[in-house]
């Protein structure tokens, strides 16, 4: 056999190709971090790869993970080879069809990329909280710690599962493992092809459902037999440590790596052992030989099967000079009295005490660690072996945290670091769109393919959308490498900086080891850059005799025409400095990878590319590194003076990235966070800044609007108040009738929060005539305006808020005066769904309690460190939580039963105690008129009066009133949430919500594609567009859910468009809020994953809307009650051809260059489509309508 | 009964050669043109600024999807490393359509740069077209760019090419120029084998919604068909080894007999052919034999320019005369009491 072939892929790649492989009926959903398993098995399939049998896997993407593991079930229950791939709250919505799968002993492989399981908090990261939940399944389980376990394991899976019967869960560490790059041996087919049995595949079919050889199964069974059918399985399971051992032996003869089911490394007469399973023993086992070569008596088990556990080789495994031993989990069982592996071992020891197959009880001990990618390095597990030393070493200990509430951390010594001499570290930070990371995978292929070397890639991401940093950690050297954990302080001996402003905001040479190079990206001549450099890091470069390099990539990059994509030019930076190859031959072989990507796709890119390159090594400088520091400033503190308590002590750490220094103590117990944190957060990201022309702007609010984190604002006030503006504060005196005398209203930018979209520009309706390049809004470059627009941001924050029951929220110029309650998110630069977030927030945010899906709005929304969500100078605001996925749209309806039912209590008590609190109050609360500001205002001052009322009657119904009375003011329930859960996995909830007839409203913002987990189709995607999960284009329309809304007649249904019509948007919104039933509000939101740039995210809506792919209307059941029809289209018929929009977007064109007929195809369905559609909702609307006798109710 | 014209150096069946639409980026829709009768088949437009464009927008959203997000770490579209571009796409479309077609194939490039111009055609011109035509889609926004300095562009651009490549080149001209047939005097001189008149440009429309621009494309009319009449009408004749080709607002067999009389070699359809599909073509050629029966012509050759400049009494009523009898037409004739 011939596995000499070496690749450079992650561990989400090594799984899905052999999944590929194997299989012929694939299930996906996606879900971070196994989505990409999903995404390569839809690839391979689209482009005609077959399996081992010569046929083209069938993937299919299903609403949900429960809906994949049903299908999946289905498949193997029709006799085909059939897998799927998940994580986290995935893999818990497969629970009861994986019961059912291992019940009927069906073999198949489950790949799942361990994540943790949303608790106090969602986490995307890695641990075995999802796995440890479905220990009872029935699944064999299976665990790799490396990429190359993955592929070999997933291959072991499959040819095990064949042979045992029993279904596998084959799980890596999701990030650390699935993300991963390295180099790796490929196993070849010839290798796949004999490690499966045939007979085994044949047998499978046989045992299928099958009308020619009918069965049964899926039956139900009574007392009498089902407990003696549960115990037939027993001989499976038991068969199955050997079996897999035994195709663990198969698979060392054909490639030479041997595996064991527990396998020990260390000491041959160790005394202490650690245990555990994952990526934690790449770092674990550099501990252990580096202590076992110094001496110490110490040794690890590695654990590769955790299901059916295996007490006989876990034994055989255990040295028996072992006296003391820890079990390290990387879970959280709370409550019990240890997490699962621990107790598994313990069992097992205490049963072979007993039974006499074990000398004496080893100490057992169990730990935590690794939990959401915590770091787990080999300081931590000399640190585990340190306290096993101890006469009386905790147990349930804690490692890598600092608890110092129950003191269940261990200590570790972070100087600890095993030899890694041969290998070379290099960190590099940079901007997610600058490209650092994809030249940095490129850099390790050009290393570890082209050379004998070997590399590792692992990448620290952003929680931001828009400006997010990544932090690449590459490897290289000789020997393959194991290192699962970070370059840590004082490793690396290449730091790149490619973006000028971090040097002030990251305290990048940390990581830098005594004469490493730092290279950095600066537009300041390499003469003066020392000077741009804070203090405290011109002394590390002195004290680290630190080689400094500089390079304006920028304007390189503007040369050659790449815009702002400097990942060419800093990757050749990296090959002519670093020295890891010859300059010359990395030159060479970085114009062979750029030769390799463009040279299909003109001169002109190639060209420009290979302009770059010479460009770069004439344009990089060394700075001689002078002997003193001089720089007269430090890094500046991350948060202001003024921030809060909270944010000075513990959200301003998150900001700084030193979170994982924060001890137990500081963390809120029950994931209870303040909001309004994003204003301490200032990131100043933008390059260009909008400046205001008040003596050209007619005031419209339009910028307002339609600005995605809320970094303009309108504010009218007294004149009078100018007296203490700064100097050049912008305003003008408010035009219109419906305000006060001698008012003046400002628009005003945030300068350190804007991102430099340009919306607000390309929004601007008002063109100088003079000069029409000038508008009431231009951009302007930030170093000219930053600190000329600080000081009047601040000052216009100073300013109080008009009086919003003065104003007038149908209309746009009024509603822009409202605060917005969401500012200054994470979303992307021209994000197109945080328009109407923030719309809403200003409308009704001051009586919002928000549920919200899990997605983009919820990362945006509530990802730490900062959130936007805020209140006003009475301290009120949204609330909000993030339920789940697939459960928004109940876990909203319980918040508006929960508010009701308050409401309704407070009224009955109000009603019993009216004559204590005074009856006239009593019933002014009770029969308040709250549907206007003015309304709810005067409710707000009963509910205030009453409380003090309430104070001076000291009975516990009193007491009990207090407790509920704000309920009584007017409270607004929104569920927010994206396509992919409305469309999709919440649909089931949606549709029922809906039904229910309460009054909430469903915020559905329709990117079209799971935007957050990075652009999957949904079935809100329209024909033809290609998505990941529909690398071939989507082949069905995009599901009407407002026509399915609009069904139940009881719900107010509205599809807006802010870029195309804001007066409708606004009107939908408002109608939406103030119908007491349940309203769908259907947002067209152009999003980056449409393959257009969010600067054109107005455009996109407008045409949107013109080709007739996003009509605009209002369905409101109140005009059928009135004898109108209650449908209006807001929209002309299709005005421009549907070719014109899709031509714009690349999700649409993509398609015409790799298949033009189905793309033609496509296009020509689809153009028919929007004209019926159109011709459909306009004869709705046409239709004549009888007065009802009384109005509809809203409920069922 | 001969309908042959000559066009380019071709000798064709028939005047009758569909302009550049969506129906050539069809083979099956080429061959049902040819099948109907087109003599010639001018395929769509390569447009340089738009394969520019296409390129470096698929450069972005596929090679460069960075996003820095752990979710979304390998972007939001689909890893298709090997598109095609545009320009791939036209030249395998320009062979298959010689492979399956016996009519001419016309090549149309609209391009932007000197080099793009150059290094698109030798390519067409390699895959086979037959000739090339020129649409130099140009609208002169600048106020300081002079009349002759956009003309001399043109001028350019057409010896750039006739030094690069073989086959015969059409202008396809707009009407925007002050002197039309000095114009294409000039363009003969530069080597050009024939004009096609007019180009229709995309106008800008207003969306008073959102109060930004949208495109707008409207299908031309039979009365649009007059201006090139016009201009055809004066060219006929003054030019040797100058083709004429009449373009935009041609529906039906009156527009094409009314193009050849005013001295066409060809008429270009496309509106029609959209809307009614390419058996237009058979129905608009059977009434031009029809016509051509009745009135007792042989021949296209022997119709060809009847009514021209050349060949009326008056050739100042295609110059001005049109316009005074429209605005006299209220008067009453001389022999009428008042």
């Amino acid at each position: 056999m011939s596995d000499k072939e070496m690749v450079t892929l992650d561990g989400n790649e090594a799984a899905a190709y052999i999944a590929h492989m194997t299989n012929e009926v694939i299930a996906i959903y996606p879900i971070t971090p196994a989505s990409p398993m999903g995404e390569w098995s839809d690839e391979w399939s689209s482009l005609g790869i077959k399996n081992l049998w010569g046929t083209i896997p069938d993937v299919i993407e299903m609403q949900s993970e429960a809906g994949a593991v049903a299908s999946l079930h289905g498949a193997l229950q029709a006799g085909s080879l059939s897998t799927t791939f998940t994580a986290s709250q995935g893999l818990l919505l497969m629970i009861p069809t994986m019961y059912k799968v291992a019940g009927e002993l069906t073999p198949t492989v489950l790949h799942v990329t361990a994540r943790s399981l949303a608790a106090q908090a969602l986490s995307i990261f890695g641990d075995h909280g999802d796995v440890m939940a479905v220990r009872a399944t029935g699944y064999a389980m299976l665990c790799s710690a490396s990429v190359q376990e993955i592929m070999d394991f997933a291959l072991i899976s499959q040819a095990a599962t064949l042979e045992s019967r029993v279904p596998f869960l084959h799980f890596f560490d999701g990030f650390r493992s699935s993300h991963e790059v390295v180099k790796i041996h490929k196993l070849s087919v010839d290798t796949i092809r004999a490690m499966i049995d045939e007979d085994l595949v044949i047998a499978h079919r046989q045992r299928a459902m099958n009308p020619d050889h009918p069965i049964i199964r899926g039956t139900a069974q009574n007392p009498d037999v089902y407990f003696q059918g549960r115990e037939t399985v027993n001989p499976f399971y038991e068969a199955v440590p050997g079996i897999i051992q035994a195709q663990m032996d198969k698979l060392a003869t054909m490639t030479g790596r041997q595996y064991q089911l527990f396998e020990y490394v260390g000491a041959e007469d160790a005394e202490h052992v650690i245990m555990l399973m994952g990526s934690g023993i790449g770092a674990a086992e550099e501990a252990v030989q580096m202590l076992a070569a110094q001496g110490a008596k110490v040794g690890m088990i590695k654990v590769r099967l955790f299901r059916p556990f295996s007490k006989a080789h876990l034994l055989a495994a255990l040295p028996v000079t072992a006296k003391k031993v820890a079990v390290l989990d990387r879970t959280k069982e709370p409550g019990a009295e240890g997490e699962p592996l621990y107790k598994d071992v313990i069992t097992a020891f205490a049963e072979a005490v007993a039974e006499g197959s074990m000398a004496a009880m080893p100490r057992v001990v169990g730990g935590r660690y690794g939990l959401s990618s915590k770091e787990f390095t080999p300081a931590m597990v000399k640190g585990v072996f340190d306290e096993l030393a101890k006469d009386q070493p905790k147990n349930r200990f804690t490692v890598g945290i600092i608890d110092d509430v129950r003191h269940t951390s261990i200590d570790w010594d972070p100087h600890f670091k095993p030899d890694t001499s041969s290998v070379t570290n290099c960190v590099f930070y940079g901007l997610g769109s600058d490209g650092t990371v994809s030249a940095n995978k490129n850099s390790i292929k050009i290393i570890a393919e082209e050379t004998p070397n070997y590399g590792q890639g692992y990448f620290e991401y952003d929680s931001k959308k828009a400006g997010a940093v990544t932090v690449s950690h590459l490897r290289f050297g000789p020997s393959p490498i194991n290192s699962t954990y970070l370059i840590g302080d004082n490793e690396a001996s290449f730091v790149a900086c490619h973006q000028p402003t971090f040097v002030t905001r990251f305290d990048m040479l940390a990581k830098a080891k005594d004469g490493a190079i730092f290279l950095l990206n600066s537009a300041t001549p390499p003469e003066r850059v020392w000077d741009d450099l804070p203090k405290n890091m011109q002394q590390a470069m002195i004290d680290k005799h630190i080689r400094f390099y500089v390079i304006d990539a920028y304007d390189i990059a503007e040369q050659a025409g790449m815009g702002r994509r400097i990942n060419t030019i800093m990757q050749t930076c990296f090959f002519a400095i670093s020295g890891i190859l010859p300059r010359d031959e990395a030159i060479a072989q970085i114009k062979y990878a750029v030769k390799k990507t463009y040279g299909m796709k003109g001169q002109r890119l190639l060209d420009r590319n290979y302009a770059a390159i010479d460009a770069t090594l004439a344009g990089l400088h060394e700075v001689p590194v002078p002997g003193q520091a001089t720089s007269s400033f430090e890094r500046p503190p991350v948060v202001p003076a003024d921030a809060p308590d909270f944010v000075q002590r513990v959200t301003s750490i998150l900001i700084e990235g030193r979170g994982n220094s924060l001890p137990v103590s500081l963390m809120p117990v029950d994931g209870t966070w303040p909001t309004g944190t994003t204003r301490y957060e200032k990131r100043n990201i933008a390059l260009q800044l909008p400046e205001w022309d008040e003596n050209l702007c007619t005031q419209c609010g339009k910028c307002p609007l339609v600005c995605p984190h809320a970094a303009i604002r309108a504010k009218v006030y007294p004149q009078d108040l100018l007296a203490q503006a700064p100097a050049g504060f912008q305003s003008a005196p408010i035009k219109g009738k419906d305000f006060p005398a001698a008012h003046h209203v400002s628009y005003q930018i945030a300068p350190d929060d804007c991102t430099g979209c340009g919306l607000c520009v390309e929004v601007c309706p008002i063109r100088d005539r003079n000069n029409p390049e000038h508008k009431a809004i231009n951009m302007r470059p930030a170093e000219e305006r930053h600190d000329i627009e600080q000081p009047r941001w601040d000052f216009f924050l100073s300013l109080p808020e008009f009086d919003r029951t003065k104003l007038d929220s149908n209309k746009i110029k009024h509603a822009m005066m409202m605060q917005p309650l969401f500012e200054f998110s994470g979303a992307c630069v021209g994000c197109g769904e945080t328009p109407y977030i923030k719309l809403a927030s200003q409308l009704f945010g001051d009586r919002m309690l928000i549920g919200n899906a899990t997605g983009c709005s919820s990362i945006y929304g509530g990802n730490l460190p900062t959130t936007p969500y805020t209140v006003t100078s009475e301290g009120r605001g949204p609330t909000w939580n993030n339920s789940l996925f697939e459960d928004t749209a109940e876990f909203g309806l319980g918040m508006r039963l929960a508010v009701d039912k308050q409401a309704e209590q407070a009224r009955e008590m109000l009603a019993l105690m009216a004559d204590q609190v005074g009856t006239d109050l009593a019933d002014a609360l009770i029969h308040a008129d709250q549907s206007t500001e003015a309304g709810i205002f005067e409710q707000r001052e009963r509910i205030a009066a009453l409380k003090e009322k309430l104070k001076t009657i000291d009975t516990p119904q009193a007491r009990s009133l207090a407790s509920v009375c704000e309920a009584l003011a007017k409270r607004s329930v929104w569920i927010v949430g994206g396509d992919g859960w409305a469309y999709d996995i919440g649909y089931g909830g949606v549709d029922h919500v809906l039904s229910a007839g309460r009054n909430v409203n469903l915020l559905v913002l329709d990117t079209e594609v799971y935007s957050n987990t990075g652009g999957q189709r949904s079935k809100a995607t329209p024909l033809g567009a290609v998505a990941k999960f529909a690398a071939g284009g989507k082949p069905t329309f995009k599901k009407d859910l407002a026509m399915m809304a609009m069904a139940y007649e009881t719900v107010y249904v509205a599809q807006v468009a802010f870029g195309a019509k804001d007066v409708q948007t606004i009107r939908a919104f408002m109608e939406a809020e103030s119908y007491d039933g349940p309203s769908l509000i259907i947002c067209y939101s152009p999003c980056i994953a449409h393959g257009v740039d969010m600067s054109n995210n107005l455009r996109q809506q407008d045409m949107a809307v013109n080709s007739g792919h996003w009509p605009l209307f209002r369905y409101d059941p109140r005009r059928t009650a009135r004898g109108e029809n209650p449908l209006i289209i807001d929209c002309k018929p299709p005005s421009i051809p549907y070719r014109d929009f899709i031509s714009t977007e690349t999700r649409f064109s993509v398609l015409n260059r790799i298949n033009p007929n189905i793309a033609e195809k496509y296009l020509t369905m689809a153009q028919r489509h929007v004209e019926t559609r159109f011709s459909l909702y306009s004869q709705l609307a046409e239709l004549a309508v009888k007065k009802a006798d009384k109005p509809a109710p809203p409920s069922e | 009964m001969d309908l042959t014209t000559q066009y380019l150096g071709f000798t064709l069946k028939n005047p009758l050669v569909p302009s550049a639409s969506p129906l050539s980026k069809s083979v099956d829709q080429a061959k049902e043109l040819e099948d109907n009768g087109a003599s010639a088949l001018i395929m769509y437009s390569l447009f340089e600024e738009a394969i520019t464009a296409e390129t470096e927008t698929m450069n972005r959203f596929l090679h460069q999807q960075d996003t820095g997000f752990a979710e979304a770490d390998e972007g939001f579209l689909p890893d298709w490393q090997d598109f095609s571009t545009g320009l791939d796409q036209y030249l395998e479309n320009l062979r298959r359509l010689k492979e399956t077609l016996d009519i001419p194939v016309i090549a149309s490039l609209n391009g932007v740069t000197p080099g793009g111009w150059i290094n698109h055609a030798k390519e067409l011109q390699q895959a086979g077209a037959d000739a090339l035509e020129l649409n130099v889609y140009y609208v002169a926004g600048d106020i300081d760019l002079s009349g002759a300095e956009v003309e001399e562009r043109y001028l350019e651009i057409l010896r750039l090419l006739k030094g690069n490549i073989s086959i015969p080149i059409n202008m396809k001209l707009s009407p925007s120029f002050s002197s039309v047939g000095n114009m294409a005097r000039r363009l003969a001189g530069a080597g050009a084998d024939g004009v096609a008149l007019f180009n229709r440009f995309y106008q800008p429309d207003i969306n008073t919604d959102s109060l930004r621009l949208q495109p707008s494309l409207h299908p031309s009319t039979s009365a649009e068909a007059l201006l090139a009449m016009r201009w055809i009408a004066i060219l006929y004749g003054r030019i040797d080894g100058l083709s004429l080709g009449a373009t935009g607002g041609i529906h039906t067999a009156d527009d094409t007999i009314k193009l050849l009389l005013a001295g066409s070699d060809v008429v270009h359809l496309c509106s029609t052919l959209l809307k009614n599909g390419p058996a237009q073509i058979a129905r608009i050629l059977k009434g031009l034999t029809n016509w051509m029966e009745e009135q007792s012509f042989e021949s296209v050759a022997d119709l060809r320019g009847r009514v021209s400049a050349l060949t009326i009494a008056n050739p100042a009523e295609f110059e001005r005369a049109n316009y005074v009898n429209i605005l006299d037409s209220y008067s009453f004739a001389p022999g009428v009491m008042v």
